[in-house]
């Protein structure tokens, strides 16, 4: 199941079937998610649904002071991660007609305005995923449902996927030296469950299914969206073109990914291995030849002196 | 606590001009993840580079028979080695379990091409060590002296790739230059070893070596640094900073003194071990600058939103904008 080098990028390569691609010649249709933020009301039934499925430990029970997120961010034991983002002034976005699909407009503490931002952030199961690529054991691996997982039985702690993710999802647990991340519920959907978080959300801003429908989908929310007034409302992650080849797991989000703690503009980092390889065979034969010049220097020099006979210490000749 | 999520302007404390300096963030906090990787792996691109490098240059010293130099260099190669697979497995979240290392050969992953190479030198580095010291059998000896020696390259440069291949804003932008300035920091490294460890009229194959090391090194910096612009921003604030200034600084020193006064014992010698801590402070300062890079978002954020607003500040062609 390692990914092979054909994956080092072609442009024009045929739309991405990553299961495929690992190597399950009959396998189900990939399946994902697709997160749509407009209609999440930060319950957090997600985040708990997800640590009671899949008993994932206590990670700190602490007060951020980050609005009403206390997890802070996607880590070993936090798989599903609700953002919470408090905007004073109000932006335009709530001042459209339909208070229900927008965010919620509530009233702060000292009397202003107040408009909610929230969203539950998740692997992003990605087509190009980078910590699959560098894994140096195979533990991150691709399932016949196009997800990535990881093999606690397997993975050494190296670390190299937590640097690897575009995302900085996955992270290596103190407590047990083992990388850990959302699996999209593996031991679920095999028996055709949805996923804990999905059945979990009241709202259905998490839904699951094959990601093309869910892709149908996303796209009928956004334009019902921008036709009833939320012209901010957009997609992230559902474009194959993007730098990760598109997402698993998907969003729409009412603001640039930035505003959530996305990155902008993901880019697997493997699709410049090709490149960097390269780059490092050039130095080594560098250094490599460098070296056999010079001992060829020494030896003639040696020999030469050796024929002239001027000194038998002359061990390594002149420079 | 003020209600700020989202807000608009700089991330992190250290408040430096940056390309598109406007963007935003979440309260702050990082967009991708600092390594886990603790000292043990800055100290492991030294040794493995010392240790690489080492090999090549004990190969032609044992081809004509400088003995002394031949036995400092296979001596350093293989300690160097050895203390670098040891740093590697304590790195582990999970030491006993290296061994999972094995089960796999795969390109994608420069950790794992890295393992098998080490796997393979490791042996060679020990053996053309052990038989050059004891003076037995000396046909494996030669065997594995030049087997050390093909592989000490690739030993020295994979690292380049192994912080390049990752998501590290300050790395990642670097991975043109890092195995040059990787293969440099190497040579520089060895050959300053053999100025430091023997004298200076058996030393004149190290100073050579640290001559042409030192300047490519100095070299392949200076062209990442000019490259990256203000992206070479993590490699001269801070702590990073501080690093790769003192590394510049002693680099430069050693290898003027390789230049000019490598006949003169103290300064060879002062030279050489000024060339040694000059490139572990240099792979110190790019691991650190790795880390400051990923705590700040404004390395993430910045260049990605600069990309998709189609500024030609990194090569990759800009995805669509939704």
């Amino acid at each position: 199941m390692t990914s092979a080098a054909s994956r080092l990028r072609d442009p024009f390569a045929p739309p991405p079937d990553p299961a495929a691609r690992a190597g399950y010649a009959d396998h189900p249709p990939r399946v994902g998610f697709f997160t749509d933020t407009s209609v999440c009301i930060g319950c957090k039934a997600c985040e708990v649904a997800c640590k009671e499925w899949n008993v994932v430990p206590e990670d700190g029970i602490s007060l951020s002071g980050m609005s009403y997120d206390n997890t802070v961010g996607l880590s070993a034991s936090t798989w599903r991660h609700v953002a919470f983002i408090e905007r004073p002034d109000g932006p335009p976005a709530h001042t459209g007609p339909s208070a229900d699909t927008g965010p919620s407009a509530d009233t702060g503490a000292d009397g202003h305005d107040l408009s909610w931002l929230m969203a539950s952030d998740v692997c992003k199961h990605c087509t190009d995923a980078a910590c699959l690529d560098v894994c140096p054991t195979g533990a991150l691996m691709r399932t016949e449902f196009g997800t990535v997982v990881v093999q606690d039985d397997i993975c050494n702690g190296c670390g190299y996927c937590v640097s690897a993710c575009p995302f900085g999802v996955i992270d290596r647990r103190q407590s047990d030296g083992g990388a850990h991340k959302c699996t999209l519920c593996y031991d679920r959907i095999g028996d055709g469950l949805k996923p804990a978080c999905a059945k979990a959300c009241p709202t259905e801003s998490i839904q699951f299914g094959p990601l093309d429908e869910l892709r149908e989908i996303a796209q009928r929310r956004v334009a019902e969206l921008h036709e009833i007034g939320q012209p901010q409302a957009r997609l992230y992650g559902e474009d194959p073109a993007d730098g990760v080849g598109g997402f698993g797991a998907f969003f729409l989000l009412l603001d640039e990914p930035e505003v959530y703690g996305l990155p902008p503009d993901p880019q697997a980092t493997t699709r410049d291995l090709g490149r960097m390889w390269r780059h490092a065979a050039i130095a080594a034969a560098s250094l490599a030849v460098t070296l056999a010049a010079s001992a060829v220097w020494d030896t003639a020099v040696r020999a030469g002196i050796g024929q002239h006979g001027s000194g038998p210490q002359g061990a390594g000749g002149r420079l | 606590m003020t209600a700020g999520a989202g807000r608009r302007g700089r991330g992190g404390q250290e408040a430096q001009q940056v390309p598109d300096a406007e963007f935003s963030s979440y309260y702050g906090r990082p967009v991708v993840r600092e390594t886990v990787w603790g000292p043990d792996i800055p100290s492991y691109l030294f040794l493995g580079g010392l240790a690489g490098a080492s090999s090549g240059l004990a190969a032609g010293a044992h081809l004509i028979g400088n003995r002394k130099l031949a036995l400092a260099a296979k001596s350093v190669a293989a300690g160097s080695i050895s203390l670098s697979m040891a740093a590697l497995v304590h790195d582990l979240g999970r030491p006993a379990r290296f061994i999972n290392m094995l089960r796999v050969v795969k390109v994608t992953s420069p950790m794992s091409v890295g393992t098998w190479i080490l796997s393979a030198y490791t042996p060679l580095a020990l053996t053309a060590a052990g038989c050059y010291l004891t003076r037995k059998l000396p046909l494996i000896d030669a065997a594995a002296t030049i087997g050390a020696a093909a592989l000490g390259p690739a030993v020295a440069s994979y690292t380049g790739v192994l912080l390049g291949d990752t998501a590290t804003p300050a790395w990642h932008d670097a991975h043109r230059e890092l195995p040059y300035l990787f293969v440099g920091s190497a040579a520089s490294a060895a050959g300053g070893f053999g100025m430091l460890a023997v004298r200076p009229d058996q030393a004149r194959q190290a100073a050579r070596l640290a001559v042409v090391g030192a300047t490519a090194e100095l070299t392949a910096r200076h062209l990442l640094e000019r490259r990256l612009g203000p992206g070479a921003e993590p490699y001269r604030a801070g702590r990073p900073g501080t690093l790769m200034m003192a590394a510049e600084a002693l680099t430069v020193g050693g290898l003027a003194g390789a230049i000019l006064a490598r006949r003169h014992r103290v300064v060879a010698a002062c030279s050489g071990a000024a060339l040694l801590l000059g490139s572990a402070l240099t792979r110190f300062g790019i691991f650190e600058a790795g880390r400051a890079s990923a705590r700040d978002p404004k390395y993430t954020v910045g260049p990605q939103r600069g990309r998709l607003r189609g500024h030609p500040d990194r090569e990759p062609p800009a995805a669509e904008v939704q």
